[in-house]
């Protein structure tokens, strides 16, 4: 900004001559963006070229074979896709389930980081590692125990349930993640902050969660999407049933039990694709630049 | 210890037999809940899925119209995982679609399944169902677990156009088998097999059924059971020979379409394509009953009988007795609720499992669903052959336990790998033969 | 029906927050009456504690339980020692398990933290990072059972002279060479299998990474730049280190994630070919073959796995807090 303000001496070229400079300067960048993210999604492309492919010729054919005559594209996959029994339901179900997960392990693992950075207490270093240590636990070896447990306390098949485990089961990350955000702060912001008579409260609230916002958006973005794309926690401590199943469950149930059928999986992902993009995109706008900066001098 | 009940009777399914008019499913329904609509629902586990799913809901749609009970049916392809540990963890559905004789017996000797002898009446089912369903659903003499849906393997697929250009006959035994491949090979310098034997987290099961086809009829029934059970060792010259066998095709590249690494990397569902596309890649697949649905799937113009048809796995020699291997879906009951009770009585009877029959993609076992009800000639010849076998086994492979099960598909991707390894796949086999059957 | 589930769920969604915010607010009003000692010692395990709690319940409870039932046998009826660990040392699969999961450790770990750096860095100086960083992060919301479905597109394999159905023996062929098995030939199947670990979590590693990017402050950035500094030395001396706590984090967590390699294991080969992981090996102990004890093993040995990378954490911690 305050380089190309120096610069607009002569009038007459500096409107132009810096800005196709650097539009030529930066073709090989773009060129390398796009090549590099092309390449990356050839796989996708052939999932979605397959998904508007009759499923006869998906197993019978290459995906690339569709860009030669004769053409052959057909809506049936996501005809059928949809008009699966149980869909709508489902799709309330997936938000009903991933909305509050998401949104509990984010608020508790935020405290927790916040006291793991920023307070001292005999242990807590230790604490922490096993906090980040539990990341490595398979999920698996957790089922049956905790699935005893919800029986004793009447949990079993509710979304209360399935909530908690998944806050749980995302926490590790989540404290792991936030307590290295919270803990790149500059310590004579908050002490500057203390100093002026700020509680614990108010610092965590006014200061350690706004400048943390890019990280606490990427944290939204994946902690909704492992809960969106779940179906094993789903399916033990929620059960199938139709008015509680999400979507992966109907999803899986589309092929049959020899993997007949799985063409139509190819449009089945981009259905389910859609909102956690939509996720990502509306968190996108959280990552900007200089949160830190302004609030340091403002 | 787990082990079936030997059946050594040789048994025939009287399907053919089968006479007197069915009543509608609902009435059956009405009588299995004891003449009246107890409501309530009743959970039920399965892996059925896609149209497997979809007969199901089918079947079970007049029982809960007549009895007003709601059945919940979850479909999971993680069977294993999911009816173990919701077993395990306290909350088992109240019927489950069972692995395998294997999983019954480990959860029927844990006390988690329900008594059926106790639920169904024991006379009509005695009447429906022929002995050996009987037999294969109990655990130590205790009924625990039902069939209500089968399949019939060891077929040999062909397409019949190419079979009738050719002028080729259907071989009756295993060396007319070999020279009808060896001629093929000859005459039109394309491999005569297609072989593929993937399959996701089961890939192998494909060939453990042609090992088992080659044993009941090379060796016989007793040595067949006596393997299942964990009394007759890998390294036998009976499962040995039954192996070098196999080799004879799998391991020649000028038998089997692609080699080794088509045959590895090919899905059993698709393994058949090549029979029908053109050139022809191959003239013989094997496998169960239930593979004509991918044939469609995957070229839905083609018909039963005029375009594919089957013949059944050959003896031996020319005099042994017919013999024919089939798998099928066990069901058992975890919970005791009039539901559940009230389900698996609805389940058993003929009006419930024509249902699916008519359908398609399914072979009932009980013997009172008329045989004019199976929709296409193929699938009434299947339940045919299954009548007209004097000798009949269900699948080895299922009923041994998990871990030895698990060992043998790896086994059959080694020895396709590398069929000179064959000593090495047996004898590790036969340690794991010691430590399975031991737990 | 319908309508309370709706009900329910504006409940939770504003409720739920403000009830933790409530939990702090009090926590905080009751500290304050306590003395100004007793409090500092008293106001982090109040702040920490529901998240305690929640994993005391979820992980740490079962993973004692699995500890315990690792020295008991398949039914977890009887005391045998140490008898599964020898069993699974002395087990090839296994082994062969342990030098595949070293293999995706380093691979997997390299990969996706230098891509995700690197496309961090290079989408940050377009307008259309958003759509860009999408992209790449396109496959993580793929649920795993269609990523095997893509990869299969991927890997197809047709013999020789066939038309191939799979995109990268289409490109094999048309360059004049042979379709190749890509599933089949050890060891060479690791990579491609570790090549779709690196398409599915290089989108992970990118967003994280792209977030500690947007933390460094842009006068450090500007300085260095008005010092005369090059675009490649303000990027390796500046941009770079400033990053090192966010990389160690996307590292660590990827390093885990290695260890925990499974789904794509397990639908791509299932363990066989010599592809097999340790996560796959539990599950196979435990879902299939039932045996307790030995999956309970491994689970622990996976635990162990992890310890020199924790304390890799904590000394990094304290430097952290000693330089800020």
């Amino acid at each position: 900004m305050k380089s190309t303000q120096a610069m607009a001496m002569p009038r007459s070229e500096s409107r132009t001559r810096p800005r196709t400079n650097r539009f030529l300067r930066r073709i090989p960048l773009h060129a390398i963006i796009v090549f590099l993210v092309l390449v990356w999604s050839v796989p996708t492309i052939g999932l979605l070229v397959s998904s508007f492919r009759p499923a006869n010729l998906v197993t019978t054919t290459g995906w690339w074979t569709a860009f030669v005559p004769p053409w052959n594209f057909s809506l049936d996959l996501y005809r059928e896709a949809l008009t699966a029994r149980g869909m709508g339901q489902s799709f309330v179900n997936s938000l009903f389930i991933s909305i509050p997960a998401t949104v509990i392990p984010i608020m508790i693992a935020a405290f927790a980081a916040y006291a793991f950075s920023w307070m001292r207490f005999p242990g807590r270093n230790i604490l922490f590692v096993s906090v980040v240590g539990l990341l490595v636990v398979p999920l698996q070896t957790t089922l049956i125990p905790v699935l005893r447990l919800y029986n004793e306390l009447g949990l079993t098949g509710t979304f209360t349930g399935i909530w908690l485990a998944h806050a749980a089961y995302g926490l590790p990350f989540a404290v792991y993640l936030l307590r290295n955000f919270f803990g790149t702060l500059p310590r004579d912001m908050l002490e500057s902050a203390f100093l002026d008579g700020a509680s614990p409260f108010t610092a965590f609230f006014y200061l350690a969660l706004p400048l943390s916002v890019p990280a606490i958006a990427s944290l939204a973005i994946f902690q909704f999407m492992w809960v969106w794309n779940d179906l094993l926690v789903a399916l033990i401590y929620l059960g199938g049933a139709p008015n509680v199943a999400p979507m992966t469950v109907t999803i899986a149930n589309m092929t049959n039990s020899l993997g007949g059928g799985w063409q139509v999986l190819t449009a089945a992902a981009f259905i389910s694709m859609m909102l956690p993009l939509l996720v990502f995109f509306t968190l996108q706008r959280y990552f900007v630049r200089g949160i830190l900066a302004g609030s340091v001098k403002g | 210890m787990k082990r079936i009940v030997l059946m050594l009777v040789v048994f025939t399914m009287s399907l053919a037999l089968a006479q007197g008019e069915l009543r509608t499913p609902q009435e059956a329904a009405l009588e299995a809940a004891g003449g009246e609509q107890i409501g309530g629902t009743v959970s039920v586990l399965g892996v059925w899925g896609g149209s497997e799913q979809e007969s199901f809901l089918e079947m079970v749609a007049p029982f809960e119209e007549a009895t007003g009970i709601d059945v919940e049916y979850t479909g999971t392809r993680d069977l294993n995982a999911v009816l173990f540990t919701r077993v395990e963890g306290g909350n088992p559905p109240d019927l489950a679609g069972l692995p395998g004789p294997g999983q019954m017996a480990q959860f029927a000797r844990a006390g988690e399944l329900v008594d059926l002898s106790s639920v169904l009446d024991m006379e009509t089912f005695g009447e429906n169902y022929a002995q050996t369903w009987a037999e294969l659903g109990s655990v130590d003499g205790t009924l625990s677990g039902i069939f209500i849906k089968a399949a019939v393997k060891g077929l040999i697929w062909h397409n019949v156009n190419q079979w009738e250009e050719q002028g080729w006959e259907h071989p009756e035994t295993w060396d007319e088998m070999m020279q009808l491949s060896q001629q093929i090979a000859e005459e039109t310098g394309t491999t005569p097999w297609c072989v593929a034997v993937e399959s996701g987290a089961a890939s192998g099961w494909p060939g453990t059924d042609w090992i088992e086809d080659i044993v009941l009829r090379q060796a016989g029934p007793e040595a067949y059971d006596a393997w299942y059970q964990g009394e007759l060792a890998w390294t036998s010259d009976e499962i040995r020979s039954a192996w070098e066998t196999w080799g004879q095709i799998v391991g020649d590249q000028q038998m089997v379409y692609g080699g080794p690494a088509t045959v590895l990397t090919t899905n059993f569902g698709q393994g058949g394509n090549p029979l029908f596309t053109d050139p022809v890649g191959c003239y013989m697949f094997h496998q169960a009953s239930f593979i004509t649905s991918f044939f469609q799937e995957s070229f839905p113009d083609l018909q039963p009988v005029e375009d594919y048809n089957f013949f059944a796995f050959p003896k031996f020699s020319a005099d042994a007795p017919q013999s024919v291997e089939m798998a099928g879906d066990l069901f058992g009951m975890f919970n005791d609720t009039p539901q559940a009770r009230a389900l698996i009585n609805y389940l058993v009877t003929p009006e419930a499992q024509a249902i699916w029959v008519e359908n398609g993609g399914a072979i009932s076992p009980n013997q009172a669903v008329p045989l004019e009800l199976y929709p296409d000639p193929i699938s009434q010849q299947t339940a045919e052959l299954l009548t007209s076998a004097e000798v009949v086994r269900f699948d080895a492979s299922d009923l041994m336990p998990e871990a030895m099960n698990n060992a043998f598909w790896e086994a059959i991707l080694e020895f396709i790998q590398n069929p000179s390894g064959l000593d090495g796949i047996l004898e590790n086999l036969d340690s794991v033969q010691q430590d399975a059957y031991a737990q | 029906m319908f309508e309370s589930r709706l009900l329910l769920a504006l409940i939770v969604v504003v409720g739920v927050p403000l009830a933790t915010i409530a939990y702090v607010w009090l926590v905080e009003r009751l500290v304050g009456l306590l003395p100004d000692r007793t409090r500092d010692g008293i106001r982090p395990w109040l702040w920490v504690a529901p998240g305690i709690l929640l994993l005391t319940g979820y992980l740490v409870y079962p993973t004692l339980n699995t500890l315990y039932l690792s020295f008991l046998d398949a039914n977890s009826t009887e005391f045998v020692g140490l008898a599964n660990y020898r069993h699974i040392f002395t087990d090839d699969s296994f082994i062969t398990s342990l030098r595949n999961n070293a293999l995706w450790l380093v691979f997997l770990t390299a990969f996706t933290v230098g891509f995700g750096l690197l496309f961090a860095i290079l989408f940050d100086k377009v307008p259309y990072e958003a759509a860009a960083k999408a992209l790449i992060f396109l496959p993580m919301a793929i649920s795993f059972v269609a990523a095997g479905v893509i990869w299969k597109l991927m890997y197809d394999f047709q013999p020789p002279g066939r038309p191939q159905t799979g995109t990268l023996n289409a490109i094999t062929t048309s360059l004049g060479g042979d379709p190749v098995a890509w599933l089949l030939n050890q060891p060479w199947n690791n990579f491609f299998l570790i090549i779709v670990g690196v398409w599915v979590w290089t989108g992970f590693a990118l967003v994280i990474l792209s977030a500690g990017l947007k933390g460094i402050p842009a006068e450090i950035i500007e300085a260095a730049r008005v010092d005369g500094a090059t675009e490649w030395q303000t990027l390796t001396r500046v941009t770079i280190p400033m990053m090192g706590s966010t990389i160690a984090v996307v590292a660590t967590t990827m390093i885990i994630f290695a260890l925990k390699a499974f789904d794509i294991v397990y639908v791509m080969t299932s363990g066989n070919f010599g592809t097999d992981v340790i996560a796959n090996r539990m599950y196979e102990e435990m879902f299939n073959i039932n045996h307790f004890g030995r999956a309970g093993a491994i689970a622990v040995i996976l635990l162990l796995a992890i310890v020199p990378i924790m304390f890799f954490n904590i000394r990094r911690f304290r430097e952290q807090e000693a330089m800020r």
